[in-house]
């Protein structure tokens, strides 16, 4: 071992769960999994320094121009069940289940990073969020983005540069300073060595007997999203990265089917996660919201910044673009590099968008010679045997 | 809804449907000892399938329902590449490679329409017994039946009802909802032909001619069809041997 990337955290010895048997790669994911709650404290203590926390729904969040603002970006509640009744009493019931937990939580005052917020960065991707947006709004201030429906033409790019520059201008008079873009050019290099980071991380998924599997590499990354201090997060990841490189594998999970995840973002759903691995799959890469999809592509350096930052945010090939070619370049591109067999597919339940583009998902797996299988669930967990049986039949076709 | 076992020795030897009841466990015990008889000091090779599978003692391993009833249709009609299944509460789809590999599936267990259950609802409804069911002739006047649902078909049916709208007329709407419904699933899959069509609703022959109408194909079905995934789990546990 040449790093040991946990003793960073200051964590007690005789912590429990921890055993003298557990090899390095078992440890980092044990490190992992104690301090994945550390966020909601920094959060606190940095609202009390009297830090702008700017909370956050999506990839198309602009973070580059939150932290040039001196703010913090907090990507908001919206994973649980316990707060979907109490949306209910607002929202109606076939709506996607992730709208419904964001605003529950809202709502109820259950989210702790909303609690410390002082405004809100949404923006107008699918019907239901940018609807209960408007209703959010009488919580907390939420300033809506507007997104271009197509990422290709000029006056697409237009929109997207001006919506940023109005994102800059109201946090500016958040603040109540400017942001230069110098400071954003320092911004969008950090993102960038973030990114970059995590796609590192991802990549030791590409090897023929990955060190992690797909519920702890989605644990990992979850972690890093909810360390503020990115300077730290970055080295601890790379330190963590180069030690799970350097690690003998503990397990063999050479011979399951690679499966890669793509469709809604899976944060309320880790059931499919779980279920898919115990079924003997191993999930290799991740293609949706908190995964490549955000991350593929790095903001351009060196050019005009608020230029940048558009063309990067809109390539991100969210299923609410049409058409959509950079989702369907993402998918091939992975799919070989990640030696991909199988891709499944998850659908929150009333996520028209996902949906009806899985048909064409479908087209391009099966037009790559893999095999498709596309989820639809939701936020409960009673279907997990129906989950089983699907997952377990399409692990028994490879 | 009933436990179904095949003991297989080269051919079919014996097969046995028990009623599911509330404890699978026991099920199980009682399903196998009526293939094998009490005494028998040994069990044979076992696959478990279906949403029990988890429950059967003495399994030494369990395959998915998708996967064993392939292999069983496949046993039945060899020349199979599509598969519906219309049980008693889902459906699904299967597609086959010309070797009988599962290529894809789809499945709806998460809604009552188009499966036994909203046929035993509608059929109560209008005083036919399964068996009636199964006489009706697939020609004759059709009543459109709009809702899927099972609860608002329901509704729709007491309106049809209360019109003074004939039942075999009503029924024929039923059959021909059910039949609709299934052959979009088969097309959303991709129907390769030959098409198999198999499940409790299988041994309704209007039904099967309804649903070969829509997809304008040849319907095979055969009377072994409610057994196919056990017979499917059988054939595996022989291959294990």
């Amino acid at each position: 071992m040449r790093s040991r990337p946990w003793q960073g955290l200051s964590v007690p010895l005789s912590s429990p769960g921890r055993t003298s048997e557990m090899g390095p790669i078992a440890m980092i994911v044990d490190e992992v999994r104690r301090h994945n709650r550390d966020g909601i404290l920094e959060i606190k203590e940095a609202h009390e320094r009297g830090t702008p926390i700017i909370g956050t729904y999506c990839g198309y969040m602009p973070w580059e121009i939150i932290d040039a603002a001196g703010a913090i970006a907090v990507s908001l509640c919206a994973k649980s069940e316990e707060a979907i009744p109490a949306a209910e009493e607002h929202l109606p019931r076939n709506l996607c289940p992730l709208v419904k937990s964001s605003y529950g939580h809202a709502l109820r005052g259950t989210c702790p990073y909303f609690h410390f917020c002082d405004l809100i960065v949404a923006e107008t991707t699918c019907d239901g969020k940018k609807k209960m947006y408007e209703l959010m709004d009488r919580i907390k201030p939420v300033h809506l983005v507007q997104i271009p429906q197509r990422p290709d033409r000029p006056e697409d790019f237009a929109l997207m540069k001006s919506e940023f520059n109005r994102v800059r201008q109201r946090l500016e008079d958040l603040t109540g300073r400017a942001i230069t873009d110098e400071a954003l050019g320092t911004s969008m290099a950090l993102r960038n060595r973030e990114r970059r980071s995590l796609r590192i991380l991802w990549e030791l998924s590409r090897r023929k007997n990955p060190p992690l599997t797909g519920c702890e590499i989605q644990e990992i990354t979850d972690y890093i999203q909810f360390r503020f201090d990115k300077e730290k997060a970055i080295a601890w990841l790379e330190a963590t990265t180069e030690a799970l490189s350097q690690a003998t594998p503990e397990r063999d999970l050479s011979a399951r089917p690679r499966i890669l995840v793509t469709g809604c973002p899976i944060g309320g759903v880790m059931k499919t996660l779980e279920v898919l691995e115990e079924t003997g799959a191993l999930v290799v890469c991740f293609e949706n919201c908190s995964g490549q999809k955000e991350s593929l592509r790095p903001v351009e350096e060196g050019v005009d910044v608020m230029d940048a930052l558009a063309e990067k945010y809109l390539a991100i090939g969210c299923s609410v673009m049409s058409p959509n070619p950079h989702r369907m370049e993402g998918l091939k591109r992975l799919i070989g590099e990640y030696d991909v067999d199988g891709v499944v597919e998850i659908v929150l339940t009333a996520c028209h968008t996902y949906a009806v583009e899985g048909y064409s998902v479908r087209e391009l797996v099966h037009s790559l010679g893999k095999s498709y299988l596309s989820i639809e669930t939701d936020y409960s967990s009673g279907d997990r045997e129906q989950l089983a049986t699907r997952m377990g039949a399409f692990v028994e076709m490879f | 809804m009933g436990a179904k076992g095949v003991l297989f020795d080269g051919s079919i030897a014996a097969s046995a449907l028990v009623p599911t009841g509330w404890d699978m466990k026991e099920t199980a015990r009682s399903l196998l000892s009526s293939l094998v008889g009490k005494g028998e000091a040994s069990i044979p090779p076992l696959v478990a399938t279906g949403y029990g599978r988890k429950s059967v003692d003495g399994a030494h391993r369990t395959v998915t329902e998708i996967t064993c009833h392939a292999k069983g249709v496949r046993f039945l009609d060899g020349r199979t590449r599509t598969v519906l299944d219309i049980g008693g509460q889902d459906s699904k789809v299967i597609r086959l490679d010309p070797s009988g590999n599962v290529v894809d599936f789809t499945m709806n267990d998460r809604c009552a329409a188009g499966t036994g259950r909203f046929l035993q609802m509608m059929a109560q409804r209008l005083d036919f017994s399964l068996d009636e069911v199964k006489t009706l002739a697939a020609d004759g006047e059709v009543q459109p039946l709009t809702s899927m649902c099972a609860v608002f078909a329901e509704t729709e049916v007491v309106t049809h009802i209360a019109r003074g709208v004939p039942q075999e007329t009503l029924l024929r709407g039923i059959l021909q909802a059910i039949a609709s419904r299934a052959a979009a699933m088969v097309a959303k899959a991709g129907l390769a032909e030959p098409l198999f069509f198999s499940g409790g609703l299988s041994r309704i022959d209007s039904l099967a001619v309804l649903i070969g109408r829509e997809l304008k194909t040849e319907v095979t079905v055969h009377e072994k069809s409610p057994l196919a995934g056990a017979l499917g789990a059988a054939l595996i546990a022989w291959e294990d041997l």
